[in-house]
């Protein structure tokens, strides 16, 4: 699933035409909807690819199956509790991988547990986020996910050959 | 409750303009600064005058540092276990592409360039402040015995 803003992505290191692929690990369709919702609304040209369980976001990062053409992500942005492959399993085998492991991943969750904080961050999670239960709140959260991460971080350049 | 923030910067004026940023911004900071990078490690592993040293709960981490580059301390703090939850943002005026892909592959938790004007920079530690000292969720401070 993608959306395309007709609009152009201003990045902050002047690469100005190419879209950031964002990977959306999540499975409650209730949150998917919000979050493309914020992040359309933030009127950039990301391109938000979702994956709703851990196998099938791996399969993405790899390229397996369905996911043989898809792109390689900017920026993934992670749930805990899933379905066939733990959130913390898919952030284990992400640094743990030489050629995702530079993909910063967000954990973005409903969780506020400090053994899940701990371990994230053992993991090492780019950074953890609680979601908010309030509607508003959330939005404003991946608002200020689009401000911070896909504003003004500089984000590693997707490779240009094949490699990886 | 105060949030323990570790600057690690040898340019005086990028320290205090950070300074000054962070104390607008958020006065429950404590703002540590070493100058170099072997200084940095001494106060992370509180050794020499660093041993009541706090643990910082944030790390900002310029790249062009006297003594012991910055990708070599963020290389030591993300190798070394007990330190490599603390988040580490590496704060620079590198924008040289090498330099964003090696820090990232080394684990920092994320990369900005330092914008040159004065405003900029201040938003920027402004930012910083709304990010990661408001929204995110960092670890908790606890000595593991």
């Amino acid at each position: 699933m993608s959306m395309q803003s007709t609009h152009r992505a201003m990045r902050a290191d002047g690469e100005d035409d190419v879209p950031i692929e964002i990977l959306l690990v999540e499975d409650s369709p209730g949150d998917v909807r919000l979050t493309q919702e914020a992040f359309r609304d933030a009127n950039r040209s990301h391109r938000l690819h979702v994956a709703s369980d851990g196998a099938d976001a791996m399969a993405f990062l790899r390229r397996e199956g369905r996911h043989g053409n898809a792109p390689r992500p900017d920026f993934i942005l992670l749930d805990l509790n899933l379905p066939k492959m733990d959130g913390r399993e898919v952030l284990a085998q992400i640094k743990a991988d030489e050629s995702l492991k530079m993909i910063p991943t967000v954990i973005l969750t409903t969780s506020q547990e400090k053994a899940d904080i701990a371990k994230s961050y053992q993991l090492q999670a780019n950074c953890f986020l609680t979601k908010p239960v309030q509607l508003e709140a959330f939005e404003s959260l991946v608002r200020n996910i689009n401000d911070f991460w896909l504003t003004t971080v500089r984000l590693p350049r997707r490779p240009e050959s094949g490699q990886e | 409750m105060s949030v323990e923030v570790l600057l690690v910067e040898d340019s005086p004026g990028d320290v205090r303009l950070t300074q000054e940023a962070f104390r607008d911004a958020n006065r429950s900071i404590r703002l540590q600064v070493v100058s170099d990078g072997v200084e940095a490690m001494a106060f992370l592993r509180r050794e020499g005058c660093h041993v009541h040293a706090p643990r910082p709960d944030l790390i900002l981490l310029d790249l062009n540092l006297p003594k012991m580059d910055g990708r070599e301390v963020l290389a030591q703090i993300k190798a070394d276990a007990s330190l490599k939850t603390i988040p580490t943002i590496i704060l620079t005026t590198s924008e040289a592409e090498a330099d964003i892909v090696k820090c990232y592959q080394l684990q920092a938790n994320c990369y900005l360039s330092k914008p040159v004007q004065f405003d900029a920079f201040a938003s920027l530690v402004r930012m910083i402040n709304d990010f990661w000292l408001t929204k995110v969720k960092l670890p908790q401070q606890e000595q593991s015995g």
